[in-house]
Parts: structure tokens; C-alpha cells; sequence
């Protein structure tokens, strides 16, 4: 056996001497040498349901699928049931018409496959698909203090940040191998070392700034470092309530997504600093201030990817991570009141919302409500975006957006929500908008 | 004249080839993504917001970097370009090896049978001193040449 630093326990040293099978010996060298990478000194056992970010089953990635059949051929499991990211089609609620329903079948042909491998590693069910894993309607909610090695880079930062369990940022595969012997390496945001923040964030705009813009210029500052923010609690109060995790959800999915941060903290707010205040800034902390002139200097930087910069829009995306129930609930009666006080039927764009299989069956019990809304031309979906927009044919589409996430890896172009609102219904950019 | 750097071998061995840098953070689902979707048997570069590599050749070169950034999918992505033989042959990192590539090569390591050769903490000096295109040498020791 090949001799490593960290301390290891007698059952996982078995495992390493391949006593409990080759391909076992394999997954638990991946964990240990992916801890020893970073000096870890421990293994420490998971508490909490795991969640993958590898929900596509596109055909390029076959050494994945490769490793994910050795794993179920030799029996292997998670040892509890995982949720994975959101699935990348869903033609009865976004129809992208025959030829790019064909490229997508191409392109994720093995997508039937690789969902019957989940399903064999332990899938918790059919709809576990959405990387907002951690709302309550879906259930994969870790508490305070549970180690986990969750991968997804949104529901890493939500874990760590609102729930205050500990996850390093793990990449797909490495997350599955943790998974399957149930532990993790002690390293980076696990330890209470790791999870001391090195900048502190202070907020001084007029108003609660948009929840994406502010995650966005954090991330750009500090890049994977840890934050400690102040003055959120002006207007957010204090503690946490619905409102308030879902304005989390899709700051800290900026801050992941424009830099790559896996933890903040919330003074007042998020449950280690309502615990521990500013004990949590390290010494020598770098201070980051962000008023109204910062906020709109990095909106302002945010590039234009379309070609043809004037182009009208093909489709409005909400909801990348997927949209919490009240925020659904939220915008889709925010459209519906633009709408009528335009005097109009239906909007002008296409607005797709994007949300959790689960807390999409529970808005969809009102049928009425949601034909009401189809009327409008406001669509429910649960795919990702994202992944939409990976499809070559659908990534020059003209797609505008409020997610900063979505801007980031795609074409999207970003607006801020009253903003997007007006082109939703108008079908115009503004004039002397950002080009 | 050449210059030395010394950084920790994270996946050891010997070889020797072109530097390719990149001395932002290297995303690597958007480097490879075009590259990965279109089975392309030259990976170039698709990242329009890396300045320095937008455009160029990756496969079979020595990246040079500071850390990798981006989507959790990274590590997955170093595995297929690895199988897929499109993949740099070695990285050679500034800082410490960020936690999505470090499984990544691991990864690849251990289930596609391909190493890519990782040295890490070279110091912010190697990235100013090494140039795309000049010839990197590096030794099992984590020791690096460069021109």
C-alpha cells in the first residue's frame, strides 16, 4: 500500500489494501489523495444526503460514465440517497422546436442511460433534480455543522453560508467517491480555520442593493476567499426567514459563479455570524466597500455577447438556481401585474420560470392557475438554463435574464428585475440601455 | 537564459514541452466546452474572457496558471479531455492546486490511466517569468526549467 501522511483508520487502511475489492480501493485512494492535495489530516464521516452536480448525460463525457458503471458493477452505492443538478430538457414546457429537439437528443443521447446509473448509485427519486436541492419542498436540507462533499457550486455556497453545514467546493466524480464511503477529507471549509473570512464586505448603498449584482461584485473582489459582510441587515432584518434565504440563494450563486467563493458570512443574518459576529475575520483582513457607484460600475462592466446587440428577445430566463416557491409565486404575479397595467394579454417575450421538479408539482396543483399563466406566456420549467443554452444551436439565441449566474457562463444578457419586467412585456430593450 | 522554479509535484514526472499561459484563472468548463461538445481532436481554446488563451492550441502543452476557476464540472472536464487525448500533458500552478482541478487529475489519474503531470506552489514569479511558447522542463521533484 502506497504510504500516506494523513491518519487513516483501520477499516479505511483495509480498504486502501484492497481487502473489500479493487474498485472500492480506487474510490477510497481518489478521497485520500485528494485530501492529501491539501494537507489533510483526517478523513471525517458525512452527516448529511449528498448532492452531485452531474445531471446531463451528454455523450462527450464517457470515461464519467465509464467510472460510474465500474462503481455499480462492483455493487457500490452512496451510502445515503443523493439529489443531483436539474436535467437538461424539458420539451412539454420549453419546446425547442424539431431540429433543436434533435440536437439536443444528440448531444445529451445518453441522458436515458445515465439517469438508470443514478438511479443504481442511489438517486433519492425521480425528482431529484434541481441545484436548489436544500428548499424545503425537495428536502436535501443539511443542518448546522454536518459534514458534507457536495459538489454544484450555488448549493455549495448555500450549505455552508444559510445552513451552516461544511463543504469544500468539490468537482464532479470526486463528490460520488466521498459519497460512497461516506467521508470526507478534513481540509478548507470543513475546519473552523478554513471558514474565518479574510475580507470584510462592508455595504453602504441607499437601498438593499439587487441581490445578483451584489454577489457578482463580491465574487469579482474576492475571488474564492471568504467574505464577512455588513449592513445587509438594514434591510433584510435580522436572522434568517424565506425572504431572506432566497435573497441569499442568488447572492451567494453570484459570488460563486463571478469569483468562486464556497462560504460567506452575514453579520446579523446567516447562523455562524449571529453566533460568533466579527470573531469570524481573521487577522490582517482585507476590507471590500461597496456603495451604489461600485455596484453600478461592475453592472456596467458586464460585456453584451450578442451579435446583433439591438436584436428583440427570444426568451426571458428567471431562475438559475432554481426559484424558491415564494419566488415563483413572486414572479409570476410581479409579470401578471406589469401586464395589466400595460393593458396587455400576454407578454410581448417569453418568460421561462425555472424551479425544482417538487415545488413545481406543488404550484402545479392549481391547474387553473398555471393555464391562466400559459395564457400569458409565463412558462414553468425545471430544467437548467444553463444547460439549455450549452446546446449550440439555442446559445446565440437572444436571451435576456436576472440571473448573474447564467450571464456568466452563457450569452445571456443580464437585467436588473424591473428592468427585465418592462422588456418581458414591452418586447423592447430600454433606449440608451447598456450595449 | 533559463530560469528555475521549485514547487511541490502533486502528481510527479518527467517531461518537457511548450508553455502555454494563462496568468488569470483558468476556467476550464469554458476553455474546453466548444472543444468537448463539438469532439473536436484539437482542443482550443473557448473562454472569450481569458485574454490570454482565447483562440489558442491547449492539446498537449504545458499550462501554466495560477489556479483553475469556474464550474464544479472542471475536474469532470480534465477527465474527458484526458481520455479524449485533447488535454494539456502537464499543469503547472502558481498557487496551491484549487480543489476542482486537484480532483480532476486525481480522477484521471486513477480511472482513465492518464497522468497529467501537476506541480503546484511555483510562486507568483514563475508566472511573470514564463512565456507561451518557450520550452518547460519539469523534473520529478516538482522542479521546473524554463527556456
Amino acid at each position: 500500500m502506497q504510504e500516506y501522511k494523513m491518519t487513516l483508520l483501520p477499516e479505511e487502511e483495509s480498504i486502501l489494501r484492497g481487502e473489500q475489492g479493487e474498485t472500492l480501493r480506487k474510490v477510497m485512494q481518489s478521497v485520500v489523495m485528494y485530501g492529501e492535495a491539501f494537507g489533510a489530516e483526517k478523513l471525517v464521516p458525512i452527516q448529511g444526503s449528498p448532492h452531485l452536480v452531474t445531471s446531463f448525460g451528454a455523450n462527450t463525457i464517457k470515461p464519467y460514465f465509464e467510472m460510474m458503471q465500474e462503481l455499480i458493477d462492483a455493487g457500490l452505492k452512496t451510502q445515503q440517497p443523493f439529489t443531483v443538478d436539474p436535467r437538461p430538457m424539458d420539451f412539454e414546457h420549453l419546446n425547442p422546436g424539431l431540429l433543436r429537439r434533435l440536437s439536443f437528443k444528440l448531444i445529451f443521447g445518453k441522458q436515458e442511460e445515465y439517469e438508470r446509473q443514478l438511479q443504481a448509485l442511489g438517486l433519492k427519486n425521480e425528482n431529484a433534480f434541481s441545484c436548489a436541492c436544500y428548499l424545503p419542498e425537495v428536502g436535501n436540507t443539511p443542518r448546522q455543522g454536518d459534514n458534507l462533499a457536495w459538489s454544484e457550486s450555488s448549493a455549495v455556497v448555500y450549505a455552508n453560508s444559510v445552513l451552516g453545514a461544511r463543504t469544500n467546493r468539490n468537482s464532479a466524480g470526486i463528490d460520488v467517491m466521498c459519497d460512497i464511503v461516506g467521508k470526507a477529507p478534513y481540509f478548507g471549509l470543513l475546519t473552523d480555520e478554513g471558514r474565518r473570512a479574510t475580507w470584510k464586505v462592508e455595504l453602504r448603498s441607499a437601498s438593499l442593493p439587487n441581490a445578483q449584482l451584489l454577489g457578482s461584485a463580491i465574487g469579482i473582489k474576492v475571488m474564492e476567499d471568504v467574505p464577512y459582510i455588513t449592513g445587509l441587515d438594514r434591510f433584510l432584518g435580522e436572522g434568517l426567514n424565506p425572504a431572506t434565504e432566497a435573497y441569499l440563494k442568488d447572492m451567494g450563486a453570484a459570488t460563486a459563479s463571478n469569483g468562486a467563493v464556497g462560504l460567506y458570512h452575514v453579520d446579523r443574518i446567516t447562523p455562524e455570524a449571529v453566533q460568533q459576529g466579527e470573531s469570524l475575520l481573521a487577522e490582517g483582513y482585507q476590507t471590500y466597500i461597496v456603495d451604489d457607484a461600485e455596484l453600478k460600475k461592475v453592472l456596467d462592466n458586464y460585456p453584451v455577447l450578442w451579435k446583433d446587440k439591438t436584436a428583440r428577445p427570444g426568451m426571458a430566463f428567471i431562475g438559475c438556481p432554481h426559484l424558491t416557491l415564494h419566488q415563483l409565486q413572486d414572479w409570476s404575479a410581479r409579470i401578471e401585474a406589469a401586464l395589466a397595467e400595460a393593458g396587455k394579454a400576454r407578454t410581448e417575450v417569453p418568460a421561462y420560470l425555472f424551479t425544482a421538479p417538487d415545488v413545481a408539482d406543488v404550484f402545479r396543483k392549481d391547474a387553473a392557475r398555471v393555464a391562466a399563466l400559459l395564457e400569458k406566456n409565463i412558462h414553468i420549467t425545471t430544467i437548467c438554463p444553463l444547460m439549455y443554452m450549452n446546446n449550440p444551436l439555442c446559445g446565440k439565441d437572444p436571451i435576456i435574464t436576472s440571473s448573474n449566474k447564467l450571464r456568466t457562463y452563457t450569452s445571456a444578457r443580464f437585467y436588473l428585475e424591473d428592468e427585465l419586467l418592462r422588456i418581458i412585456v414591452s418586447g423592447t430593450l430600454p433606449q440608451g440601455g447598456r450595449q | 537564459m533559463s530560469q528555475t522554479f521549485k514547487g511541490r509535484p502533486v502528481l510527479p514526472g518527467n517531461c518537457s514541452g511548450e508553455a502555454l499561459v494563462s496568468r488569470q484563472g483558468f476556467n476550464t468548463l469554458a476553455s474546453f466546452q466548444k472543444s468537448v461538445i463539438l469532439h473536436s481532436k484539437k482542443a482550443v481554446c473557448s473562454d472569450q474572457d481569458n485574454k490570454d488563451l482565447y483562440g489558442k492550441e491547449m492539446t498537449g502543452k504545458i499550462l501554466c496558471l495560477p489556479q483553475t476557476i469556474g464550474s464544479t464540472t472542471g475536474g469532470l472536464v480534465l477527465q474527458t479531455v484526458a481520455e479524449a487525448g485533447t488535454g494539456p500533458k502537464a499543469m503547472l500552478f502558481a498557487e496551491h492546486i484549487d480543489s476542482l482541478a486537484a480532483a480532476g487529475v486525481i480522477l484521471s489519474d486513477i480511472w482513465v490511466g492518464f497522468r497529467y503531470v501537476v506541480v503546484d506552489q511555483l510562486g507568483p514569479d514563475f508566472l511573470t517569468a514564463v512565456r507561451t511558447g518557450q520550452t518547460v522542463t519539469i523534473q520529478e521533484d516538482g522542479t521546473v526549467v524554463v527556456g
